[in-house]
């Protein structure tokens, strides 16, 4: 009776695996600082577009492997994703009617959320960083949205 | 039928329920508590870097097939070159050695010693840099030797030239090394020429480091070069550091500018050692005064 929506799991775990591979691929200094976390983007995609895919354990499990690569706090990386995801994925039908350019502007608040909690739990758990640089990845993140979106919409079928 | 499956499909649809939201917030906030306070993750964390290790390798695999095919396909001219640039190379260090034994039985006599030293460094295994990036504004490196080497935490990390860094995280086959050029970390250093003491800091840069605890009438000039001072319990003394790059006095500050510049090639080299040193010699960091584990309690 009930018509079950596939929900497309495979993409999902290969598009993170590939996005951290992205993220901890060495770059020149100056792209380095640029990069835009990938893994975030990845899992701001799939909250949005597809919410029931992977739940709150999506973003908590990529923020632990985050937090692993990056070698931070147990469970930094893994909040600050969990709580931007969350957000995304209350608001996903929102957010999905909208065209990509402020899309793309909400994917840039996101992003600051997050850079700003991982920023506070980095100060409280004194690990300070302070460089205005690590500001940066939100707006290049934000720039790439499109792209992100457009390459990630053609892994699976449209919703 | 078709209200309780419209209302299933309804309910499920909210995939980000306050409840699930706030238990994952928990668990993180729980783990970062026993990660900050406890180190009672330090087997899960042992276990998920054995668990990136892959991840790594994978990403260092283009590099690493690059230098493969670099050192394979070398003409015969260049190898020779090499070998002959070596030979002198070893002939100059031969000669410098020659010197240094007949040093060190100068100065065990001039300390009173019954015999000249042995030597600090008691075993090294070379390691290599995997090309893989761990956190952009900080200074860190993962090398491909872990606990199943005996690698150590706080263990020395020297490179060609001088001091690299610490071993901070070790898993079974990988380490994270910190560089000393991490805007976390701080080494003692002693000014070879003077005997002066301070502490040099990283500012997350791999050609500059600071020092900011040398008041403005301190002796330091550009040019001298930094050793380690054994001082902190981690690294043993007398391995170069750094060299002096700019002193700046402000008189108006109580405090000198300095910068210098590391001598390892931080930055270049693919290379790195890992070094055990004797313990119970005279320049050996202490053991009993370190907060890091010793080696025997290392994971």
């Amino acid at each position: 009776m009930n018509v079950r929506v596939r929900e497309p799991r495979g993409p999902l775990l290969l598009s993170a695996l590939i996005a951290l591979i992205f993220q901890v691929v060495p770059l020149p200094e100056w792209l380095a600082i640029a990069r835009p976390a990938f893994l975030v983007l990845v899992v701001l995609y799939w909250s949005i577009v597809a919410p029931r895919a992977g739940g709150l354990l999506f973003p908590f499990v990529c923020g632990l492997a985050l937090d692993v690569f990056r070698g931070a706090v147990l469970g930094e990386h893994a909040l600050a994703l969990t709580i931007v995801a969350f957000l995304m994925m209350r608001f996903h039908l929102l957010i999905r009617a909208k065209p990509l350019f402020e899309q793309a502007l909400i994917v840039f608040a996101a992003l600051m959320l997050y850079e700003f909690v991982v920023w506070c739990i980095d100060g409280w758990t004194g690990h300070t960083l302070n460089s205005p640089l690590r500001w940066l990845h939100p707006v290049t993140g934000g720039l790439v949205w499109p792209v992100v979106f457009g390459v990630l919409s053609r892994t699976h079928r449209p919703r | 039928m078709t209200i309780f499956g419209s209302g299933r499909a309804v309910h499920s649809r909210v995939a980000a329920t306050g409840p699930r939201f706030t238990f994952y917030v928990a668990l993180a906030i729980v783990l970062m508590f026993l990660d900050q306070r406890g180190n009672w993750l330090e087997y899960a964390r042992y276990a998920l870097s054995a668990a990136a290790y892959p991840v790594q390798l994978a990403v260092n695999s283009p590099s690493a097939a690059w230098h493969w095919v670099r050192d394979n396909f070398v003409s015969r001219e260049r190898l020779a070159a090499e070998n002959a640039a070596l030979r002198e190379a070893n002939k100059a260090l031969e000669l410098r050695a020659l010197r240094i034994e007949s040093l060190e039985a100068e100065n065990a006599q001039l300390r009173e010693l019954e015999a000249a030293l042995p030597d600090l460094a008691e075993r090294w295994l070379v390691a290599e840099v995997l090309a893989v990036e761990l956190s952009t504004l900080r200074q860190r490196v993962v090398v491909n030797k872990g606990a199943a080497d005996g690698v150590f935490k706080g263990q020395s990390v020297l490179a060609r030239g001088g001091l690299m860094g610490q071993v901070m995280r070790v898993g079974p086959w990988s380490a994270e090394v910190i560089l000393i050029s991490d805007p976390e970390h701080a080494v003692p250093v002693q000014v070879a020429r003077s005997g002066l003491r301070t502490i040099a800091v990283g500012q997350g840069n791999t050609g500059v480091m600071t020092l900011p605890y040398l008041p403005v009438n301190s002796d330091i000039k550009v040019d001298d070069l930094l050793v380690t001072s054994g001082l902190g319990g981690v690294f043993p003394a007398g391995y170069p550091v750094a060299r002096v790059l700019d002193v700046g006095r402000d008189p108006g500050q109580p405090l000198a500018q300095v910068h210098a510049q590391p001598l390892a090639a931080i930055d270049r080299d693919r290379e790195v050692m890992l070094v055990w040193f004797r313990a119970g010699h005279p320049a050996a960091p202490a053991v009993e005064s370190t907060v890091l584990p010793s080696p025997e309690a290392a994971p």
